[in-house]
C-alpha cells in the first residue's frame, strides 16, 4: 500500500469486431500515456500536474474522442468539454462549448487556478483561453476524416453512434453486436458515447487528482453539454479519492457515478475496489459506462458494464497494464 | 402522509437590517408562490408540474435572482441557468447561459422531455427555445434598476479592492453587492413530494454577480444545486463554486441512504461540512419531511405540509 499509482482511459464501449489494427493502436496510445505519467510521478510531479500532462497527450493524439479527433456536433462542428479536480481540498475547473482551444484540459485547470469560479463555458470561455494566452487553433485542426464518415453514418441511421464502427464497411455489422438503439430520456435513439479520454493519478504523498476531456457525442446537439465537465458526475477527486468516467453521458450525470464512488468509500467505509464494483453493478440501471480510479493508498481499480473499455494503469511497485476487454 | 412544499428565493449575507420596502415584496413573493404550489398540489397535479410552476412564478418575481431580475454579468448581461429533476424517474434537464427565454426552468423541462439530452447551454439552447415556440423577449426584460447598481458597486468594490489590501466589507453600504459579488439574493427553487412519495425539484438562476461572461454555476450541475431521486429532492443555493466542490444536493441523498438518517439530519450534515457563509438548501422527504438548513445570515424560505403549517421566514431557526 502507499507509492503512486495511475490509469488513463480512451472510452467505454468498443465494438467486438474492433479490426486488430485499431485496437493495437488504442493499446499503444494508452501505454505511451502511461509512461508520460509515471515519467513524471518518478520526478515528483503533484498529481494534478500529472493528470494534465496525460489528458494533454491524449487530447492532442488523433485516435480517441476528445481534442483533436473529436466527435462532431450536428453542425459538422467540434464543442469540447472537460474538467479537473485536485483531492486535497477540492479545487476544480471545468470548460465546455470550446471551438478552438487546442487543450481543453489546460483550460480547465486554468479556470481552476486563475479564476474565482468552477465552470466558464462557450464564448466566455473561448474569450478567457484569448486573454490567457493558450494556443488556439481553427475548428477545423479538431476535425478528422474518420469523424465526418461517422457524423453521415449518424445522420443517415438518424441516430447517436458510438465511435469505432467502422465507416467503409456500411454493415451494420459492429452495431448489431451491441444493443439495438436504447431509449434515452424516452427517446428512440441509440445511445452510445465516442471515446471520450482521462487520467486519475495519485502521487507519492497521497494527494489524488483527476481529469476528464471530450468532444462528447456523436451528431449531438450544439449546446449539448454532457457527463465530462460536470464535477461529480464524470470527474471527482476527494482525500480519498480520484475518478473518471465515460460511457453514456446522460446516465451518467443521473447516477452522479464518480461521486459514488467516493461516496460509498466515504460512508459506506468500502474499498477502493469494492466502491467500483458496487458502483458499477448498482448504480447505473439501465445506463453503460466504466470509469477508472485511484485511491490515497496507492491502490487503482476500474470497471464497466459495457463491452469493453481502453485502458491502462500503473502502481509504483512495478505493475502495469493496458487492455481493451 | 399528505404532500409538503418547500421554496426559496436565495441564501446569502441578507443583513439583518434589511429596509421593509426589500423586506416585505420579498416575502410577499414567497407567500404568492407557495400559495401557488399549494392550490397545485391540492388540485393533485404531479410535483414535476407543481415545482416547475412555483419556479416560474419565482422567475417572474422581479426581487430574486432568477428570470426577471436576474443579476447581471460584468458585461451587464444576463445569463440565466436552470435545472429540473424528477426523484421516481431521475429525468432531469439543465439550461445555462440563457438571455432571452422568459421562463428558464421551462426550458429545462423541455430538454428533459423533448431532447435526447440532459443540458443544453448557450446558443444551442436559445435555438432549442425558439424551435419549441418558448415565449422569448429582449434581454432588457429581465434587467432590472436594483441589479444594475449591485453590477454597478460590485465592480466598484473590485476596482478599489485592487488599490487596498484590506477587504472592502466593512466600508460597503449595508444594501450593496458585496466585494466578493455577493449579494442579499441568491437563487429561487422549488422542492415538492405528494401523497403517493412522488418527488421533485427545481431551481433557477441568474448566478453571481458580476461573474465572468460564460461561468456556470451549480444550479444546472445534476448533483451540485439540484437533485433528487426516490429518497428526497433538494434545492441549493449559495457561493455556487462551494455548492458544486462540495455536490451538496447529491449529497443529502447519499449521506440519508448511507447513514441512515432523517433528511433534517442528512440537510444540516451536508450544511455544517460547506465553509460557513456559502449556502443554504431546502429539502423535502418521500415521507413529507422538509429541511431548509442554511449558514449563510439568511435564506428567503418558505415550506407548508398538507396537515396546514405553513411558514415564511428570512433569518433564524437555521436547523430548520
Amino acid at each position: 500500500m502507499g507509492g503512486w499509482a495511475i490509469a488513463v482511459h480512451g472510452g467505454a464501449g468498443v465494438d467486438p469486431n474492433l479490426p486488430k489494427e485499431r485496437q493495437e493502436e488504442a493499446k499503444r496510445l494508452l501505454t505511451r500515456c502511461l509512461h508520460i505519467g509515471i515519467s513524471a510521478l518518478r520526478s515528483n510531479l503533484p498529481a494534478i500536474d500529472v493528470v494534465e500532462l496525460v489528458v494533454r497527450e491524449l487530447e492532442t493524439d488523433p485516435l480517441f474522442n476528445s481534442g483533436r479527433g473529436s466527435a462532431l456536433t450536428e453542425k459538422g462542428t467540434v464543442e469540447m468539454e472537460a474538467s479537473i479536480m485536485d483531492g486535497p481540498k477540492r479545487r476544480c475547473g471545468a470548460v465546455s462549448g470550446l471551438t478552438t482551444v487546442k487543450n481543453p484540459v489546460s483550460l480547465a485547470r486554468l479556470v481552476m487556478d486563475k479564476t474565482p469560479h468552477s465552470y466558464l463555458a462557450f464564448a466566455g470561455a473561448e474569450e478567457f483561453a484569448r486573454k490567457q494566452g493558450v494556443e488556439l487553433v481553427d475548428n477545423d485542426y479538431f476535425i478528422t476524416e474518420d469523424n465526418v464518415g461517422m457524423l453521415k453514418l449518424a445522420k443517415e441511421a438518424n441516430s447517436i453512434l458510438f465511435d469505432y464502427r467502422i465507416p467503409t464497411l456500411g454493415t451494420c455489422g459492429g452495431g448489431a453486436a451491441m444493443e439495438s438503439p436504447i431509449q434515452m430520456n424516452g427517446l428512440p435513439i441509440s445511445v452510445y458515447a465516442p471515446e471520450t479520454v482521462g487520467c486519475v493519478v495519485v502521487d507519492k504523498e497521497g494527494r489524488c487528482a483527476a481529469a476528464t476531456s471530450t468532444g462528447g457525442l456523436m451528431n449531438k446537439m450544439t449546446g449539448r453539454i454532457g457527463d465530462s465537465p460536470l464535477i461529480g458526475s464524470g470527474t471527482y477527486a476527494c482525500d480519498l479519492v480520484g475518478v473518471s468516467c465515460t460511457g453514456e453521458g446522460e446516465a451518467i450525470i443521473r447516477s452522479t457515478l464518480a461521486r459514488e464512488v467516493a461516496a460509498v468509500m466515504e460512508y459506506k467505509g468500502l474499498s477502493l475496489h469494492e466502491a467500483v464494483d458496487y458502483v458499477i453493478k448498482y448504480r447505473l440501471d439501465e445506463g453503460k459506462a466504466g470509469l477508472i480510479a485511484v485511491s490515497k493508498n496507492g491502490e487503482v481499480a476500474c470497471g464497466f458494464n459495457t463491452t469493453g473499455m481502453f485502458r491502462g494503469c500503473a502502481t509504483e511497485d512495478g505493475f502495469m497494464e493496458v487492455g481493451v476487454w | 402522509m399528505g404532500w409538503a412544499i418547500a421554496i426559496h428565493g436565495g441564501a446569502g449575507d441578507i443583513p439583518l437590517s434589511l429596509p421593509p420596502e426589500k423586506r416585505l415584496p420579498r416575502e410577499a413573493g414567497l407567500r404568492r408562490c407557495l400559495d401557488v404550489g399549494i392550490a397545485a398540489l391540492k388540485s393533485r397535479n404531479h410535483p414535476l408540474d407543481v415545482v416547475e410552476l412555483v419556479v416560474r412564478e419565482l422567475e417572474n418575481h422581479p426581487n430574486f435572482n432568477a428570470g426577471k431580475g436576474s443579476v447581471l454579468t460584468t458585461t451587464g448581461t444576463v445569463e440565466m441557468e436552470a435545472c429540473i429533476m424528477d426523484g421516481k424517474t431521475m429525468k432531469c434537464g439543465a439550461v445555462s447561459g440563457v438571455s432571452t427565454v422568459v421562463n428558464a426552468i421551462s426550458l429545462a423541462r423541455l430538454v428533459m422531455e423533448k431532447t435526447p439530452h440532459i443540458y443544453l447551454a448557450f446558443d444551442g439552447a436559445e435555438a432549442f427555445a425558439r424551435e419549441q415556440g418558448l415565449e422569448t423577449v429582449e434581454m432588457s426584460h429581465f434587467i432590472t434598476p436594483e441589479n444594475i447598481e449591485r453590477l454597478k458597486q460590485a465592480q466598484e468594490a473590485d476596482r478599489v479592492q485592487i488599490d487596498y489590501t484590506q477587504p472592502i466589507q466593512k466600508e460597503a453600504p449595508k444594501d450593496a453587492a458585496l466585494a466578493d459579488g455577493d449579494s442579499q439574493i441568491g437563487t429561487v427553487g422549488c422542492v415538492a413530494v405528494d401523497n403517493e412519495g412522488n418527488l421533485a425539484t427545481a431551481t433557477s438562476t441568474g448566478g453571481l454577480v458580476n461573474k465572468m461572461v460564460g461561468r456556470i454555476g451549480d444550479t444546472p450541475v445534476i448533483g451540485a444545486g439540484t437533485y433528487a431521486n426516490y429518497l428526497c429532492a433538494v434545492s441549493a443555493t449559495g457561493r455556487g463554486e462551494a455548492i458544486i466542490r462540495g455536490t451538496v444536493a447529491r449529497d443529502v441523498a447519499a449521506v440519508m441512504e448511507f447513514k441512515g438518517i432523517s433528511l433534517k439530519e442528512a440537510a444540516a450534515y451536508v450544511i455544517d461540512r460547506v465553509p460557513q457563509g456559502t449556502a443554504g438548501l431546502i429539502a423535502v422527504s418521500s415521507t413529507g419531511e422538509i429541511a431548509m438548513p442554511f449558514n449563510t445570515t439568511g435564506m428567503f424560505r418558505a415550506c407548508a405540509t398538507e396537515d396546514g403549517y405553513s411558514e415564511i421566514a428570512i433569518w433564524d431557526s437555521p436547523s430548520k
